[in-house]
């Protein structure tokens, strides 16, 4: 097992015929992942050839699930039309939906997120502004790359995306079950705690790595969690401790306002909690280390 | 983005919310003739986006044009923590009977959209919620319902409001929450809503963020900006993920979350170096063409505090060759422009390929590290003095 990613999912594209979802179909595909075909309903009936796959383009979301069994969809259409596409998407009841689309308005991101709480839930959202998910050796929903790391006992769950390769790159030597970019937007899907909560109940999670950022109480939230609901040893890196107050480094919710948010407040939450909380991203692959190896 | 007030206030005016006149001046002679225009008791209000502008003295009430002109020499130019006065404000004065709070704002914690709300207006909003939450009613707001009539009835219940306001207080609500969706804002704020005395309600000061992510769907008129640092401002022409800070090791390198990592490490490592601090925030994103890291060294290097720069790349998307070919393509085209010391730390795809590359350039300002903390080490250890 991994989490909500495995070597039987069946992967569909939407903006598989535009410049970047063709570039990261082809990666997917080369990395090992099941992708099944993309939708585009101006070019739907076509064909494409990528990576030696005949990939059937669908005219919608629904059709392509109808055609194919389809669970997971990776979005890479633009910022102005990814609303449409999750919530197409979130009508179709997809399983899995990976948003990978940077620079998404966060009122279109919260209306995406509370039609899929009236509509029941029915599907799980991760990003937007993510790397997507890797359960390495079996299946890659987005555009981390896949031959960082094998397959190992470790979860990732992390806000950034070169922070998620930066770490899979320290630990290659032990591999990891699964690997989730939760992204640093201010409204999100899945979150750190979904993903801790999750692998705590995967048999193949020994241990995880969590890495957030200034901004939001996601991090607070989850040393809360972790003290009352998870028995897996879990070790943490905070990036920000450096970034002056009321200025944005990048991530559209890496912003420290006030005193909340603060890089020093996430480090403190989790260790009063007993997580212990690397200085750098080797230092806390090194405690990673420690706990799985022994060593 | 945060609005000035006057900005703020000129939204709600679009968006039927009843606001008082309102003149921007920059000189204390347009000062004088706004407060004519305008007729009356006006107040002369400088516009500096930060609390706490009445206390330092940058507004004041004026009976004629005269006394608006006097009010705006004193407060243009005056500085409000770091704030410098520009313009002002020149704003019809009222009978204010009542004041009372009203925002709706993101809430990213629960990844909805939140209305405050409080017969207590006037105060410092994070004073009353520490002091009496009571006071300060919380309605979670559907980011697909919005706020309608009926929504906005129950947050001036709630807020306990008399039955008599209710209705004339409720139709305002709707009318931010408009300035709120269709501006794509993220906080709309009015702190003081005021009951004059002839019984009308007013949003007296306004705040408003806006989501920079949403631009590309608004045709707004060119809005003045905050002053920005003069690096800022050309990293910004250069579309250059930018941030300036104090320290002496200038800092390039690619995804926000690793650069901010990288700001943090080499902070910890310039402790044992004399306390030196990163320079910058800067993140070249996926590409890392030769144009975009030329860009990004040259923002960096017109920054006189920058002693030492460290390039820390994970090649992830992005091919380390490609890399070192950019930091090649700007070193040439920078010439003798490129005076400081680099120290690069490249790994990932194709790392080799990109170490090779500036290894057989061998620049004398290069220095290859071979991880993360060696290379923030050395660049902190550079920028000593």
């Amino acid at each position: 097992m991994a989490i909500y990613l495995d070597s039987d999912s069946k992967i569909i594209v939407q903006g598989m015929t535009g410049a970047e979802g063709m570039k990261h179909t082809q990666r997917m595909l080369a990395g090992g992942s099941n992708i099944v075909g993309g939708v585009n309903p101006r070019k739907a009936g076509e064909t494409v050839e990528i990576e030696g796959h005949s990939l059937p383009v669908f005219g919608s979301v629904e059709e392509s699930i109808a055609k194919t069994d389809a669970n997971v969809s990776v979005i890479f259409v633009p910022p102005a039309f990814a609303k449409s596409a999750m919530i197409e998407a979130i009508d179709a009841q997809m399983p899995l939906i990976v948003t990978i689309t940077e620079g998404i308005p966060v009122h279109d991101s919260a209306v995406a997120w509370d039609y899929n709480l009236q509509k029941g839930s029915k599907s799980r959202m991760i990003g937007p502004n993510c790397p997507g998910i890797i359960s390495p050796g079996k299946s890659n929903a987005g555009i981390t790359p896949s031959n960082i790391t094998g397959h190992g006992p470790i979860g990732l769950v992390s806000k950034s995306g070169t922070l998620t390769y930066q770490m899979m790159f320290e630990l290659r030597d032990i591999g990891f079950s699964t690997g989730i970019g939760i992204g640093g937007d201010p409204v999100i899907g899945t979150t750190h705690i979904d993903a801790l909560k999750a692998f705590e109940a995967d048999d193949e999670t020994e241990a995880m790595v969590l890495i957030g950022e200034i901004g939001g109480d996601s991090e607070e939230k989850a040393a809360e969690y972790i003290s009352k609901h998870v028995t897996k040893p879990v070790v943490a890196y905070v990036a920000g401790f450096t970034a002056p107050e009321g200025k944005t480094m990048g991530h559209a919710g890496a912003i420290v306002s006030g005193s909340a948010g603060t890089a020093q407040a996430k480090k403190e939450a989790f260790e009063a909690v007993g997580v212990k909380v690397g200085k750098t991203p080797s230092e806390t692959a090194q405690l990673m280390r420690e706990i799985v190896l022994g060593k | 983005m945060d609005l000035f007030e006057y900005q703020a206030r000129d939204l709600f005016e679009a968006h039927q919310v009843p606001v008082l006149a309102g003149i921007v001046v920059e000189t204390p002679e347009e000062a004088e003739q706004a407060a004519k225009e305008i007729g009356g008791v006006v107040v002369v209000k400088a516009q500096v986006k930060v609390g706490g502008r009445g206390k330092a003295g940058g507004v004041k009430v004026a009976k004629t044009p005269e006394e608006a002109k006097a009010a705006a020499e004193s407060i243009l130019g005056l500085d409000i923590k770091g704030h410098v006065v520009k313009r002002l404000m020149i704003a019809q004065g009222a009978n204010i009977e009542s004041e009372y709070y009203f925002s709706v704002l993101l809430d990213r914690s629960n990844r909805t959209f939140l209305a405050l709300c409080s017969v207590e207006g006037g105060v410092e909003i994070e004073q009353l919620a520490e002091e009496r939450p009571e006071a300060l009613a919380r309605v979670e707001i559907s980011a697909n319902e919005g706020i309608d009539l009926a929504k906005a009835k129950e947050i001036a219940t709630e807020a306990n409001f008399p039955a008599e306001l209710i209705d004339s207080v409720s139709e305002v609500f709707v009318k931010l929450y408009d300035v709120f969706e269709k501006e794509d804002a993220t906080l709309v704020e009015v702190n003081p809503l005021v009951r004059t005395a002839e019984g009308k309600i007013i949003a007296l000061d306004g705040k408003v963020t806006l989501d920079e992510n949403a631009e590309f769907r608004h045709q707004r008129e060119q809005m003045e900006r905050d002053q920005l640092d003069p690096l800022e401002a050309k990293a910004q022409e250069n579309d250059l993920n930018y941030v300036k800070l104090d320290g002496a090791v200038g800092i390039i390198g690619n995804g926000a979350g690793l650069v901010m990592s990288t700001l943090d490490v080499v902070a910890y490592a310039g402790e044992k170096h004399g306390g030196v601090k990163p320079a910058n925030f800067l993140d070249i994103g996926g590409g890392a063409s030769a144009e975009v890291m030329a860009a990004g060294l040259d923002v960096i290097l017109g920054d006189s505090q920058v002693k030492s720069v460290f390039v820390n790349v994970f090649g992830g998307i992005t091919a380390c060759d490609a890399v070192a070919n950019g930091i090649v393509g700007a070193l040439d085209k920078l010439g003798d422009a490129a005076s400081k010391p680099l120290v690069v730390r490249l790994d990932g795809n194709n790392v080799d390929e990109g170490r090779k590359i500036l290894s057989e350039y061998n620049h004398p300002l290069i220095t290859l590290a071979e991880t993360m903390d060696g290379g923030a080490d050395r660049a902190a250890e550079l920028a000593k003095v």
